[in-house]
């Protein structure tokens, strides 16, 4: 237990020597959850359109009024000549033209119909669809109040809820996917290279060939980076609730609980990558080019598992960040318990359990 | 024959802030000579060495190296020299002709110097079984001739060794003095750090280093007789007591 | 030019002896652009709409069935009470709830006015946008149609409608993986770029040999040409395949654009992006180190480039931020050259800042780089 101890303090030493280490230790964390609880957002606002205007009446005018004064659009210009229109999606930041054609406003009067043409540039195909449901809605209100006068009076009023994110906050969906990244990451990042510096630069023989049990060599090189994330966790719980309004409408334990597992599973991915590295490049470059983009696609945060094809959504499942960030979800928004969330917590246990068996078998072997 | 100097520092002096690791040295060295640069850890010796070869400005004091000087002109001192670190710096992953090729060809090697000089620096060292085997799997003792004959491949005018027989086997070190007194009968002048007394008794001339000063500088039976002493050893133990700093 | 040479001839054989650093190179960035596509699909589809039909009329049912053929929505669960669909809600198995209150088409007959309960999952806030957005106007579609069908009875009928006739350019079936794929080729080049080159010179810093190199008269440009050229061959490579075996075979992406553009843009940024990694390399003594310096700024260059979420919807200092990342502007210009056809002229902007990138991070790095302490 003394000579744990012994080396435990010598793991922190090494950990809190390194300036840059540190930085990102923390400062990473720290950056990231400002900078994309604020920045990231799926919100349309403020979109660059373009008005191609033949009629210029009093119809086409009125429509494009309303459209300028929504918040999701910006008028770039009107142009008078469809000519232009390819030109101004080849600038690049033009979204969206909108086409009211010659006689616009005669058609509807004397024809009760007339036809508006939305160009969407759809090689972003998302904000293309949004952005044409918004026009959608923007048109199909303008219709309404035409129609009012001679319509029968009859009318639905739809009232919508927003559920836990009545503001439509991108960092609701953001802040506990950057968590699972970064706690994930992170720590399988530092655990994983420590140990294979020590191969690479010979220390860890001196280590093995103590009278210490291989096991604890481990679990010192483990304990440092398990409080240190705890520490990271904390900051970040910190942030995300003061600085970026994140409700925390559930358990603080259960979080904390659920989160040692992933920190745990996390150590024992480290250690296994150490385990199958001779130097720290490759230990970094498997974490960091073969890590990083599978966390961010199969966690879920980024990109809906559903629309996912089976295949993938099956091998989403051994992601672990995918399901911590399920629990973070239900238990910091949705306020849920253990009862609603004991499935994913036990497959994120057992997940861990699989790999550090593995990881710490591996280990032994290599003792041999 | 008339003797040239190669080495010339007239109070060299190097400070970290405010320790100053080496303190108004003066010294010179002549071509050809072996010149030994004795002190305990710490006294100096390597950050001296670095000032000499271009790899550390001083903080004050004057040097030239093969009539270049050590501030302005360090790119042209290091075409004129070889070095090899304590810490063993060919590259691994390369294989020994890779290494002599690459180091002589970065020193501006034609093709045909490069092929006669690998051929027959690895007959001379007796790879030619290895000579594509990766550097990293050799002993220790051959990756350190590897080193220092690739350290004057380009026939510099002076070599600078750093501790290059720390952790060699007594057979070993002395083939390594026997290439260094061939370097040195081909007029290349070798400054060498070493830790080992008996070494210092294969050098020319000496310096001892104390607390970032020279405390003495002469050849070794000189030295010997000056302090009463029968062997370096005792030399050296009698000078590095007297430090302050350990 | 000599020892550049024998020192780009070093760096290859290095490269290319490193049997585990080879996959990681080649391998590894180029299964996940085949694979990674497929997952990145943010196309908001299959919306799960839980309803709660407590009317149970003509109307009610008529409305029901107009959600459910439109294509956006698929049901999930037919319940009897809104706490029942709120479980749904939780478990994530809807994403909206439709709630029809009693006496639905009772009242709508009568009053000419009714209210309808929708409650949104926002947490993910795009698609409850776009799933609120999809539920209005079927509903606002279907309180047209039964107004039409009301108002029949009035002799005078001047019903007025605008049709808007939407047209998808560049991508005309909405396939989001042809959005994806260009810009995550970008990103896996700006990652071999940035870990290989980042990590590279302070692992001789680290063993030991940049001494052996330090001591010799090797000129500082040529030693990081040495370090610059490989690696901007290897990426040039790395994209190529890529481009041609995976986004163009694969994936069917066949470019619109000027290729020889494309590829000067690709040169152009990897020389800025080699000198980023360089400035970290010269400011790091261990890998540890450069490799934390280098996650850092690579997860600023994924997330704040506009390869997952558009620049236009973050707060302004974001996207100052955003717009100074080199990332950014491959991945647009990625985009608009092989998707839209951009020429040069509509990409001059784009050009002139990323030489100003490669010029201010490899002088940088030059100037910091050492021979000397």
């Amino acid at each position: 237990m003394e000579q744990l101890i012994i080396f435990i303090k010598k793991e922190f030493k090494h950990v809190f020597r390194d300036n840059k280490t540190l930085l990102m230790l923390f400062g990473l964390p720290i950056a990231q959850i400002i900078l994309f609880g604020f920045a990231l957002t799926n919100e349309i606002k403020n979109s660059k359109i373009v008005v191609c205007d033949y009629a210029q009446d009093i119809s086409s005018i009125q429509i494009t009024e309303r459209i300028a004064s929504s918040k999701n659009f910006e008028i770039k210009k009107t142009i008078f000549d469809k000519e232009q229109i390819e030109e101004s999606f080849r600038e690049g930041d033009v979204k969206l033209v909108v086409v009211f054609p010659a006689n616009f406003h005669k058609d509807l009067n004397h024809f009760n119909t007339a036809q508006i043409q939305v160009i969407a540039d759809a090689s972003d195909p998302n904000t293309a669809s949004t952005l044409t449901s918004y026009i959608n809605n923007i048109v199909r209100g303008y219709q309404q109040e035409l129609n009012m006068t001679s319509m029968g009076s009859i009318k639905i009023v739809p009232e919508i809820r927003m559920l836990y994110n009545p503001e439509l906050k991108g960092s609701t969906n953001f802040v506990p996917g950057v968590m699972a990244l970064v706690l994930l990451l992170v720590c399988v990042l530092m655990t994983s290279v420590s140990i294979v510096k020590e191969k690479e630069k010979g220390t860890m023989e001196i280590l093995l060939v103590s009278p210490m049990n291989p096991f604890t060599v481990i679990i010192a090189k483990a304990v440092p980076y398990f409080f240190l994330s705890l520490v990271n966790l904390t900051l970040i719980l910190l942030m995300s609730i003061y600085l970026l309004d994140m409700p925390m409408n559930g358990s603080m334990v259960l979080l904390y609980f659920v989160s040692s597992i992933l920190i745990l599973c996390a150590l024992s991915l480290g250690l296994l990558i150490s385990n199958v590295t001779e130097t720290q490049e490759s230990a970094m470059l498997i974490t960091l080019m073969g890590m990083l983009l599978p966390v961010i696609m199969f966690s879920g945060f980024m990109f809906p598992l559903e629309n996912m094809p089976v295949p993938l959504q099956v091998i989403s499942n051994i992601v672990p960040s995918k399901w911590y960030y399920i629990i973070v979800k239900s238990i910091m928004i949705k306020g849920l318990g253990i009862m609603s969330i004991w499935k994913e917590v036990l497959i994120l246990s057992l997940m861990t359990s699989g790999l550090l068996i593995v990881s710490l078998k591996n280990f032994n072997i290599r003792l041999q | 024959m008339e003797t040239e100097t190669v080495i010339k520092a007239v109070d060299l002096t190097k400070k970290f802030g405010n320790f100053t690791a080496v303190d108004n040295i003066s010294f010179e060295v002549n071509k050809g000579e072996i010149f030994g640069f004795l002190g305990a850890n710490g006294a100096g010796k390597t950050t001296a060495m670095r000032m000499l070869c271009g790899l550390s400005k001083p903080t004050s004091g004057v040097a030239n190296i093969a009539g270049f000087d050590v501030y302005t002109e360090t790119e042209k001192i290091k075409s004129h020299i070889g070095y090899m670190s304590q810490k063993f710096s060919l590259y691994e992953d390369l294989t020994i002709a890779e290494n002599i090729n690459f180091f002589g060809g970065i020193y501006g090697l034609s093709d045909k110097e490069l092929k006669e000089q690998s051929n027959s620096l690895i007959e001379k060292l007796d790879l030619s079984k290895n000579a594509n085997k990766l550097v990293g799997e050799l002993p220790l003792g051959w990756k350190q001739k590897l080193a220092f004959s690739v350290a004057i491949i380009h026939k510099p005018s002076i070599v600078f060794l750093d501790e290059p027989t720390g952790g060699v086997d007594p057979i070993t070190r002395r083939q390594f003095w026997d290439m260094i007194y061939d370097a040195a009968e081909s007029g290349i002048t070798i400054f060498i750090t070493t830790h080992y007394m008996d070494e210092a008794e294969y050098c020319n001339r000496v310096s001892m280093m104390v607390d970032g000063k020279i405390a003495a500088l002469d050849s070794p039976s000189n030295l010997k007789e000056q302090y009463g002493a029968a062997t370096m050893d005792d030399v050296f133990y009698y000078l590095a007591r007297q430090a302050k700093r350990s | 030019m000599r020892p550049l040479k024998f020192l780009l001839k070093k760096e290859f054989k290095q490269i290319f002896r490193n049997k585990a650093l080879l996959p990681m190179i080649f391998v590894m960035p180029l299964l996940q652009l085949l694979v990674m596509p497929l997952a990145a699909d943010y196309e908001v589809k299959n919306i799960n709409i839980s309803i709660v039909d407590n009317d149970q009329s003509s109307y009610s049912k008529e409305l029901t069935s107009k959600i459910l053929a439109s294509g956006y929505f698929q049901l999930s669960g037919y319940t009897h009470s809104f706490k029942e669909s709120f479980k749904l809600i939780e478990s994530d198995q809807a994403d909206l709830i439709l709630e029809i209150p009693h006496n639905f088409e009772k009242n709508l007959s009568r009053n000419g006015f009714e209210k309808l309960f929708i409650a949104v999952n926002a947490i993910n806030g795009t698609k409850a946008g776009l799933g609120g957005s999809y539920l209005n106007s079927i509903i606002s579609d279907f309180n047209q149609s039964i107004s039409i069908k009301a108002s029949k009875n009035t002799p005078d009928l001047e019903f007025k409608s605008i049709d808007i006739a939407s047209l998808n350019w560049y991508n005309p079936y909405m396939n989001y993986k042809i959005f994806m794929v260009p810009a995550l080729l970008a990103i896996i080049v700006t990652m071999i770029g940035v870990y290989m080159c980042g990590l590279n010179i302070v692992k001789e810093k680290e063993i030991g040999t940049i001494e052996q190199i330090n001591v010799s008269p090797i000129k500082k440009h040529h030693y990081i040409l040495g370090k610059l050229i490989p690696f901007w061959i290897i990426g040039i490579v790395v994209f190529t395949i890529g481009f041609f075996g995976i986004s163009w075979l694969v994936y069917g992406i066949v470019p619109l654009g000027n290729l020889f553009l494309l590829y000067a843009y690709l040169g152009l940024f990897l020389v800025a992006l080699l000198g980023f990694g360089l400035l970290i390399s010269t400011y790091s003594e261990t890998q540890q180190q450069a490799m934390s310096v280098s996650f850092f700024f690579m997860m600023i260059f994924i997330l704040m480039s506009g390869l997952f979420t558009s620049i236009d919807a973050m707060p302004d200092w974001a996207q100052k931020i955003a717009y100074i990342n080199p990332v950014t502007y491959f991945i647009e210009v990625i985009r608009m050259v092989v998707l839209k056809g951009s020429g040069l002229v509509n990409i001059t902007k784009h050009i002139f800042i990323m030489i100003g990138f490669a010029i201010l991070f490899n002088t940088w790095a030059i100037i910091n780089y050492r021979k000397t302490t």
